[in-house]
């Protein structure tokens, strides 16, 4: 199940990056996140999930949508860079490819071993530990209360920052929306 | 647990990202990529959470908050720049005062 919702996914991502008008792009990236949010599912965690369509696919993506049918604008027939552009940017997320795969060898059990050669302030199997947490958490308190519990907890002045983080960007976004700058 | 596939994943989605950023010329496709990225990295962090607790889905929360306040910004600041020069195409937005 996994894997259909892993290729339709990266399906979804290729056409997004490929298509011309920047409509079509967006609607795939729309099946992109549906697929991630099925991903998520599987890797139980149902509350993100929601999430995901709710504030992803649905407020982020019309707010393009709206922007994009705003503008108005003509597709073009060939919208990638011209020819040294693209193959330069190819090349690049290519090399980063490579690093990320070549990142594969690196296990929980190898990662401890390499931190714990070195001066730390933590206990290693504190920051890698081996078995499943989350079930655990999310079979006591649900799927909701076991992300809402330390959300409202320890997290709670990040939780506020952001409040004023959203309101800034709301101001911000008033003004730079303006007729005139 | 499907660790291992989810980080392939993951790195698979943001290479994408970043090649869609890199090759592309409309300003709102090259956002959207962005979009992509920070989704894969969300994936990632749902992934580690299964093993290190829900810390990874709360960092997921924040990093959905960021995003929704960096398109609203972007996409006010793309809504100015086409009022400017009537195009969102990169390679012609290329003065730094025009």
């Amino acid at each position: 199940m996994f894997y259909v919702f892993a290729l339709w996914a990266v399906v979804s991502a290729v056409l997004c990056i490929t298509r011309n008008s920047p409509l079509a792009s967006a609607l795939w990236l729309v099946s992109t996140m549906f697929a991630l949010a099925a991903i998520f599912v599987i890797l139980q965690a149902q509350f993100i999930a929601a999430i995901q369509v709710l504030v992803y696919a649905g407020a982020v993506m019309v707010l393009f949508l709206f922007v994009i049918m705003l503008l108005n604008l003509e597709v073009v027939p060939h919208d990638w860079k011209r020819w040294p552009g693209w193959v330069f940017g190819i090349g690049l997320a290519a090399v980063l490819g490579v690093t990320l795969v070549s990142m594969r060898s690196y296990t929980p059990a190898r990662l401890a071993r390499e931190v714990s050669t070195m001066p730390s302030p933590v206990d290693p199997r504190l920051v890698f530990p081996e078995g499943n947490a989350l079930v655990a958490a999310t079979a006591s308190q649900g799927a909701v209360g076991s992300v809402a519990q330390p959300l409202f907890q320890g997290y709670l002045i990040p939780f506020e920052v952001t409040s004023v983080l959203l309101l800034s960007a709301v101001v911000g976004a008033v003004v730079l929306a303006k007729k005139k700058l | 647990m499907l660790l291992g596939p989810s980080l392939a994943l993951s790195a698979i989605l943001f290479v994408l990202g970043v090649a869609g950023v890199l090759i592309r010329r409309n300003a709102i496709v090259v956002f959207m990529c962005v979009e992509l990225m920070l989704n894969a990295v969300n994936l990632s962090f749902i992934a580690l959470s299964q093993l290190h607790g829900v810390s990874g889905q709360i960092m997921v929360f924040f990093v959905m908050t960021v995003a929704a306040a960096e398109a609203a910004v972007g996409l006010a600041i793309i809504l100015a720049i086409f009022r400017h020069t009537q195009s969102v195409d990169l390679t012609q937005i290329n003065l730094l005062k025009g």
